[in-house]
């Protein structure tokens, strides 16, 4: 009886290990023929039926990457825009989240909620007219700019959650002892939502780095990023599938990297602040 | 006292008399006002001023690519819009297709994996992490993996779709499965948020109609559907919320798979309007579809939070 009851157990955790792994199985799949296409030979990498396992493993399809394509002026290009956004938005955000959630300014913050249901054409068009006109077309500074209409609503948002957490009564005692409203902010809140600074510039820094919409119209020659140059690649190789797969994880590996850092902020951020993850 | 004058990098200095010590003394009252003004300022910028100026320009006509200047032609785009151009009308009920599909099967297979998730197990760490990599993974190379996995004759997933006893699918290659196989992208993407969402939500449920339904003798089904899944509700709505406005504006992963194609099948509204701003240079028809999408997503934001307040 005893041991019956043990192994109905052992067979109910075994059953429920089954269906874990046939829900993530998709998940993982996906990221495990990215890597292993981009590291087999051409024969291998569209060889059918499909080598899952007993591959050999080479480097040339990175190799051709930089080879073919000027990969680092991308990869560039990507990490100044991405790193420019992210710190514009946090100079101007952090003082707009702190006020908001001082002050309970909601009208504010509501405006700039309006901005993640606007889509993204309808700013692109005017941008593309405006730099256009301006002859800032292919330029970081026009870039970054597209980029800000995410980054900062998202760092607002985000940050907002952090600065309510702290006490108020941390700023009252700041002003009683003389500080000014703005040591107040700098002295005060700020050190105490640095974990939040960070993950906010990893969310601004992911979605800059992830963005495709403005960056395809926007970039040119000069400042083409990551997405767009694998978008490019894609008509350019046909089915030389391992240096395509080699960009992909390219472009990827920083991203996953950066998200495993902040992994717990990740679903407060996409949800601006609605789901405490 | 010196050690928190140092504390007051901006104190009004009181020896600085006239328009000085007023202009420091003004900062100091209003810093409610000065704090978001930056923001304030770039959000006008990078905002407001171009969602004002698509407004307008949708009333205009006029190609980018000539060099005519825009003409006021008043609501005639958006008459067109309504009446006039079926192939806009394909792409309406294509994108509410596309989310409608895509958006559902997140939420029955998130909520799935959440329920079953809902529960201390060795590895549920792990399951976390990896659930937020589909989300957050740049959706060019994702759509770039599936085209090679996508492939009719070398893809991998014909082959795993042969050797499972079913037929060869021709995925984004034929027009009857191309919108479904970016669904299906989508559904990769995003089911985790669902899931993750739910499982924030699961956690936070009280156990004591649990406890008093087993004592009535209720089914664990029973359970679900009469406890789990009314309480879940409200956090459920924020969930399809979010999701349903990302879905209907989709771009990245059509535009990269298919480009709307074969032959139209997956022209989105916004496939279909960025081809009429960037290939045609059409501005101020693009201007009124974008003004259109917009409407169109609003209106879905509204039926939701109302279905948020009311029942099912």
């Amino acid at each position: 009886m005893v041991g019956n009851t043990r192994a109905q157990k052992l067979l109910k955790t075994i059953g429920f290990y089954g269906l874990v792994t046939f829900f993530m199985l998709p998940t993982v799949f996906v990221f495990y023929w990215m890597v292993t296409l981009s590291l087999k030979p051409q024969i291998e990498a569209a060889a059918y039926p499909p080598i899952f396992f007993n591959f050999s493993i080479t480097f040339k399809g990175y190799l051709e990457v930089f080879a073919k394509h000027p990969f680092l002026l991308y990869t560039w290009n990507s990490l100044v825009v991405a790193a420019g956004t992210t710190l514009l938005g946090l100079i101007v955000g952090l003082p707009a989240a702190y006020s908001i959630a001082q002050w309970r300014q909601h009208k504010f913050a509501l405006t700039i909620l309006v901005a993640r249901i606007i889509p993204g054409i309808s700013y692109l068009i005017p941008w593309y007219i405006l730099f256009r006109n301006l002859k800032m077309v292919d330029t970081y500074p026009a870039l970054i700019l597209t980029h800000l209409v995410v980054g900062l609503p998202i760092t607002i948002w985000v940050m907002i959650g952090f600065f309510e957490d702290v006490p108020s009564e941390l700023r009252e005692a700041a002003l009683i002892d003389g500080c000014t409203d703005y040591g107040a902010f700098w002295r005060v809140a700020v050190p105490l939502v640095k974990p939040g600074i960070v993950a906010t510039a990893i969310l601004a820094f992911i979605f800059s780095w992830n963005n495709f919409l403005f960056s395809v119209i926007l970039a040119g020659r000069n400042t083409r990023t990551l997405p767009i140059a694998v978008f490019n690649m894609i008509g350019y190789e046909e089915i030389n599938w391992a240096p395509l797969a080699a960009a992909a994880t390219l472009i990827t590996l920083p991203v996953i990297i950066l998200t495993l850092i902040i992994q717990r902020h990740i679903v407060t951020g996409l949800t601006f602040g609605a789901v405490k993850g | 006292m010196a050690e928190h004058a140092s504390l007051t990098p901006f104190a009004p200095d009181v020896r600085a008399g006239g328009f000085g010590l007023r202009l420091s003394r003004f900062i100091h009252r209003n810093a409610r006002y000065i704090f978001p003004a930056p923001a304030f300022l770039v959000v006008g910028l990078i905002i407001v001023y171009p969602v004002i100026y698509t407004g307008w320009m949708s009333l205009q006509e006029w190609f980018a690519s000539s060099l005519t200047l825009p003409k006021f032609i008043g609501m005639d785009n958006y008459q067109k819009i309504l009446t006039a151009d079926p192939r806009f009308r394909e792409a309406f009920f294509r994108t509410l297709y596309f989310t409608l599909i895509a958006v559902t099967v997140e939420t029955a297979l998130g909520v799935t994996m959440a329920v079953v998730f809902n529960r201390e197990f060795w590895g549920k760490g792990l399951v976390r992490t990896l659930s937020i990599l589909p989300m957050m993974a740049t959706p060019t190379a994702i759509s770039l993996v599936f085209v090679m996995m996508y492939h009719p004759t070398l893809g991998v997933l014909n082959y795993l779709v042969t050797r499972l006893g079913l037929p060869l699918f021709t995925w984004t290659y034929s027009s009857k499965t191309a919108l479904y196989a970016i669904a299906l992208v989508d559904v990769w993407e995003w089911t985790p948020l669902i899931m993750l969402i739910a499982m924030a939500g699961l956690a936070s449920l009280p156990k004591e109609p649990y406890e008093s339904a087993k004592i009535d003798g209720a089914s664990a089904f029973q359970c679900f559907y009469l406890i789990t899944l009314p309480l879940l509700r409200p956090t459920l709505v924020v969930a399809i919320l979010f999701r349903a406005i990302d879905a209907l504006k989709t771009f990245d992963i059509i535009f990269v798979m298919t480009q709307g194609g074969p032959s139209n099948a997956s022209e989105t509204i916004n496939i279909l309007l960025f081809n009429q701003a960037f290939s045609y240079f059409n501005m101020g028809y693009a201007s009124s579809m974008a003004v259109a999408l917009f409407a169109i997503i609003m209106g879905i934001c509204l039926i939701l939070m109302k279905v948020r307040r009311v029942g099912w």
